[in-house]
């Protein structure tokens, strides 16, 4: 199969009309792989939004006072209390490990399989390191501060059911990205992308596309922590 | 497998690194917006400018969506104004829910 050259398509907006106006395929040049990744980040964003407005809700119509972020998340370091300092360094492993992931995908489309690999292992640490934090952060604010779903001691009963909602449904999301990393980590070290190997699951032929597409996803995951981060923990 | 000899063109280094940087300058700033404890319209509007920067970023550059056809990054872009409509339709809901518990908590039955 001859591949497409879209340089030659109109760009822009008569693109767009070209098209969507096109028989077969709406998104020219682009693999069907990453439009329903794209397709299925799009869907997630709802589910993310739906949390997140239904956390501005509860929050814009409880008479009482919302726990502040800030203390309630803040630790003691060396004697001095530091605001939001977990929250603060999870925000900036999760960013490297976006870094990461972006150089993965450039040095994969570059066929530079070994610079390549490290990197989606680095990002799978990177991954794991975040996830880690989040369980001690959970088990800080159940053992030691007494956060339940229905109750907690800082303020609105609302707080513990939204916190474990979102938080737990992105960390879902973190620990999906970083078992799928280590599977593509082994399989990229293992050349599967070069020599069009079948993957054990689909029992497909893939290639340094599938990267990008990996990558597609654990951005997203960055992107829905910048929401979270804003809206959670700074509001 | 023909398609994988074809030669990707792809981005420099240094645009990644710069972007990565970035992205650690703003967030380094929205966690300054607490560390001073800013209140307020000021707090609130620092907060989603930082956000939307750095949403910003890693969708144009690190998901590549600003190198994408036009077709698929209006599909992508344009249902994100139904959620904006739904935070509309919830604010209001939300502080008619406040007026009523206002009303009937604190003002007694």
């Amino acid at each position: 199969m001859s591949e497409l050259d879209i340089s030659k398509l109109p760009k822009g907006s008569k693109g767009f009309t070209h098209d969507f106006a096109a028989d077969q395929t709406a998104f020219k040049g682009v693999p069907w792989g990453k439009a329903m990744m794209w397709i299925f980040l799009l869907s997630d964003t709802f589910i993310f939004s739906c949390f997140l407005i239904a956390l501005m809700t509860a929050r814009a119509s409880t008479t009482a006072d919302w726990p502040y972020p800030s203390e309630v998340f803040g630790l003691t370091m060396f004697g001095v209390e530091v605001p939001l300092l977990l929250i603060a360094i999870m925000t900036f492993v999760l960013i490297t490990s976006s870094g990461t992931m972006a150089l993965a995908v450039k040095y994969g489309y570059e066929r530079n399989r070994k610079m390549c690999a490290w990197l989606i292992l680095a990002t799978a640490i990177g991954g794991l390191t975040f996830v880690g934090m989040q369980a001690f952060e959970w088990s800080k604010l159940i053992f030691h501060d007494g956060v339940r779903p229905w109750s907690n001691p800082f303020g609105a009963a609302q707080f513990g059911s939204f916190f474990f909602m979102i938080t737990g449904f992105h960390g879902t999301h973190v620990s999906i990205g970083v078992i799928f990393l280590f599977i593509f980590a082994r399989k990229t070290f293992r050349g599967d992308f070069d020599t069009g190997r079948r993957g054990y699951f689909t029992s497909m032929k893939s290639d340094y596309k599938a990267i990008e597409i990996l990558g597609l996803y654990w951005h997203f995951v960055d992107l829905v922590w910048v929401f979270i981060f804003a809206f959670f923990y700074l509001w | 497998m023909e398609q994988n000899n074809k030669k990707t063109t792809t981005h420099s280094i240094g645009i990644y690194l710069w972007i990565w940087g970035l992205l650690f300058v703003f967030s380094t700033f929205s966690y300054l917006v607490d560390w001073y404890d800013f209140q307020g319209l000021l707090r609130w509007s620092l907060i989603v400018f930082f956000m939307l920067l750095k949403a910003g970023l890693i969708m144009a550059i690190f998901m590549h969506l600003y190198w994408e056809r036009w077709a698929i990054v209006n599909v992508l872009l344009w249902p994100m104004t139904a959620i904006m409509v739904f935070v509309g339709i919830m604010v209001a809901e939300s502080q008619y829910t406040f007026f009523t518990r206002a009303l009937f908590f604190v003002m007694g039955s």
